[in-house]
């Protein structure tokens, strides 16, 4: 994939040493293949995506998440060229895009329903950019089959879009992208429209896909698990800005706000005010009246009195029948329970305490006598350290 | 049971209609004018089975000259108004905004609310010696004395391109706007220019819509009567002024029927043409547009 740009890449990178110098290594190739630096959108009133900066390292596999209405497909758009952005600059191997009309930026895109075109067939389909690109007949031949045959589908190239299954469709798209060599990949969900199975599937198949092509995907997704499955790093997008990048673990374990906290995986979300701070504790009295010691996530500095909110997920905390536990260090309560959610190996426990809150807790369901069972008494315990809290954004929505 | 009779009952009762205006209005008419253009005139009153009528076409070069002249004439405002009305359609698909769209449609219906006849007039106002465009060009002084724009070719077309221009921007509309942006997109994205993104995607993803286009204003045209003569005066020959001279000059009802068949047979094998070298079916054109 590299021999797309040499030239440029060298030749970016020495014109920009300044602005990235500082964070990074003083290395001679910081191998960035995309770069945002400040990039806002405005719509009227209205800021769509509102200073965000990020680069992208070469060959990995970047996701932008986010609820629908967040801005990243106004972000997207604006990497691929079809807006402008109001400030900012787009680099793409070290040099700005941003004056670059979209057809001739080598950013590719898979659009959200795919965008094939009908009237052509499979290998025209493919074919097109290559023409686009006055690439000679019997060169267009074999880079379209040798892309066919690394997307594992060698014989459809006569086919007709319409004679295709969902996941083919699917592949074909990346393949009509990948046949071109591009600095940068980007995907906008486009897995919202297969089914369930297929969806998983697809996942998988995508970071092998990655992985063999070598190239920089960037993926635009509102579906976590999408994101987390998939990315070496993931930018949580809200309101137009990037609550966070991170690594998936590092989102899923140590988020950075609690916007992420609370769409990251799920939690029990509690808001409530800190009663005492005791490091490296905090006593958090809940409005619903329960009072648990938390952590305050990093880089929150709490004091008594403050509104906050306190996140704990599921999988941290332990269901266990009331008769023979005895009350542990950390976080402890007694409930009843109010239901099951039986979900294989994700089930889960409602359960209902003594003060009217309901609390989700992962529990293994085995079939077996052991199982817990609606109506029982159990005792929830949770280790302050998996209690994060937050302060409570009050001018946000 | 009962309620498979109600079913088709009221299917019977929707499709009455439609199967009346056709049986009546359509084919008894088509057959009564087949009937009178297979009648060759002997003598006063006295007719006979036979393909007089057609010969007498086909031995008349002026006859078969006019309907070629129609024929040109009515593709060439057929290849205009696409020229024209493709731009037009495309923005309003495309381009303006969801309420913009709106009222540039109701702009372009407006022409329709008033009469053919009027309109042919309101052109006439315009181009004749004594109009408003002579009477302006003499007062700016750019022209000597009074100019006729009227009764030439260029007027008919321009008048006829007028008229039908909107029946070939409705199907476009419809199938342009039935594209996805993200097609377009795509295109550009892949690195088409925009010449390449219209030659490679946008026409033909609205093709059907096109030949719908065409045909409709092929037909309207070919068979146009008031536009050509008004504009075009006594010399615009005009197929369907042939006709009409049959019939009512000329009293010659056979002959007329037997024009107005060759008229028929000659439009449908150029559409028929026009189909195969697009590639494309009447059925397919019509029902995705």
């Amino acid at each position: 994939m590299g021999d797309a740009a040499p030239g440029p890449t060298a030749g970016g990178v020495s014109s920009f040493p300044a602005i990235r110098g500082c964070a990074q290594s003083m290395a001679v190739s910081p191998d960035y293949d995309l770069e945002c630096e400040a990039v806002s959108k405005s719509f009227g009133p209205v800021r769509a995506v509102d200073d965000v900066s990020f680069e992208i390292p070469s060959g990995s596999f970047f996701s932008i998440l986010g609820p629908s209405g967040c801005g990243k497909t106004t972000l997207m758009r604006m990497i691929a060229g079809f807006e402008d952005p109001s400030s900012g600059d787009i680099r793409i191997k070290g040099r700005s895009v941003v004056a670059v009309p979209p057809n001739r930026r080598n950013v590719k895109m898979v659009f959200q329903h795919l965008a094939l075109f009908p009237m052509m067939n499979v290998y025209e389909n493919i074919a097109y950019g290559l023409r686009c690109n006055g690439v000679a007949k019997a060169e267009i031949r074999r880079k379209v089959m040798d892309v066919l045959e690394r997307i594992a589908l060698p014989d459809v190239a006569e086919r007709q879009i319409h004679q295709l299954s969902g996941g083919q469709k699917q592949r074909i798209a990346i393949a009509r992208c990948m046949v071109l060599d591009p600095d940068v990949l980007l995907l906008d969900e486009p897995l919202g429209a297969l089914d369930l199975k297929l969806r998983e599937a697809m996942k998988i198949e995508l970071k092998l896909l990655q992985h063999q092509f070598n190239t920089t995907f960037v993926y635009i997704t509102h579906d976590q698990s999408e994101a987390l499955v998939m990315s070496d790093r993931v930018a949580v997008m809200n309101h137009g800005r990037f609550e966070q990048i991170g690594t998936p673990q590092e989102l899923y374990h140590r988020p950075a706000s609690a916007f992420v906290a609370g769409f990251v995986g799920d939690a029990n979300r509690w808001s409530g005010r800190v009663a005492e701070v005791a490091n490296p504790h905090a006593r958090v009295e809940t409005a619903a009246g329960l009072s648990a010691l938390c952590v305050p996530a990093d880089g929150q500095a709490l004091r008594a009195g403050d509104a906050v909110e306190v996140f704990v997920r599921p999988e941290f905390i332990r269901a266990e029948r009331l008769a023979g536990v005895e009350q542990s260090a950390g976080n402890s309560l007694a409930g009843t329970v109010d239901s099951l959610l039986f979900n294989g190996a994700n089930s889960r426990v409602l359960v209902r305490c003594d003060n009217a809150a309901l609390i989700e807790a992962d529990v293994t369901l085995t079939g077996g006598p052991d199982d817990l069972r609606p109506g029982e008494a159990v005792r929830l315990s949770w280790a302050p350290e998996q209690a994060k809290c937050f302060a409570a954004e009050a001018a946000r929505p | 049971m009962r309620q498979s009779d109600f079913r088709r009952l009221s299917l019977i009762l929707l499709f009455a209609p439609f199967a009346l205006w056709i049986l009546l209005l359509i084919v008894l008419p088509h057959i009564g004018m087949g009937v009178l253009a297979l009648r060759e005139k002997v003598g006063p009153r006295v007719y006979e089975f036979g393909f007089g009528n057609f010969l007498e076409f086909a031995h008349e070069p002026i006859y078969w000259n006019t309907l070629i002249r129609t024929g040109t004439m009515s593709l060439l405002v057929t290849a205009l108004a696409l020229l024209i009305g493709f731009p037009i359609a495309y923005y309003i698909a495309k381009v303006a905004g969801r309420r913009a769209r709106g009222a540039l449609f109701l702009i372009c219906l407006i022409p329709l609310w008033v009469s053919d006849l009027i309109r042919a007039f309101g052109w006439i106002l315009l181009l004749r010696e004594t109009g408003v465009i002579s009477s302006a060009l003499q007062a700016m002084g750019l022209v000597d004395g009074p100019i006729e724009l009227l009764y030439n070719d260029a007027t008919v077309i321009i008048g006829l391109v007028y008229t039908v221009i909107l029946f070939m921007i409705v199907p476009l509309v419809s199938t342009l706007d039935g594209m996805d942006n993200a097609m377009i997109e795509a295109g550009y994205n892949l690195g088409g220019t925009g010449f390449t993104v219209l030659r490679r995607i946008i026409v033909p993803y609205a093709m059907p819509g096109i030949v719908a286009g065409c045909i409709i204003v092929f037909m309207l045209t070919a068979g146009s009567y008031l536009t050509p003569i008004l504009l075009g005066g006594k010399y615009s020959s005009w197929f369907t002024e042939t006709i009409y001279q049959q019939f009512i000059t000329r009293y010659n009802w056979e002959g007329g029927a037997a024009f107005g068949f060759l008229l028929l047979a000659f439009t449908s094998a150029v559409v028929w043409i026009g189909l195969k070298l697009s590639g494309q079916t009447l059925a397919g054109t019509v029902a995705k547009s």
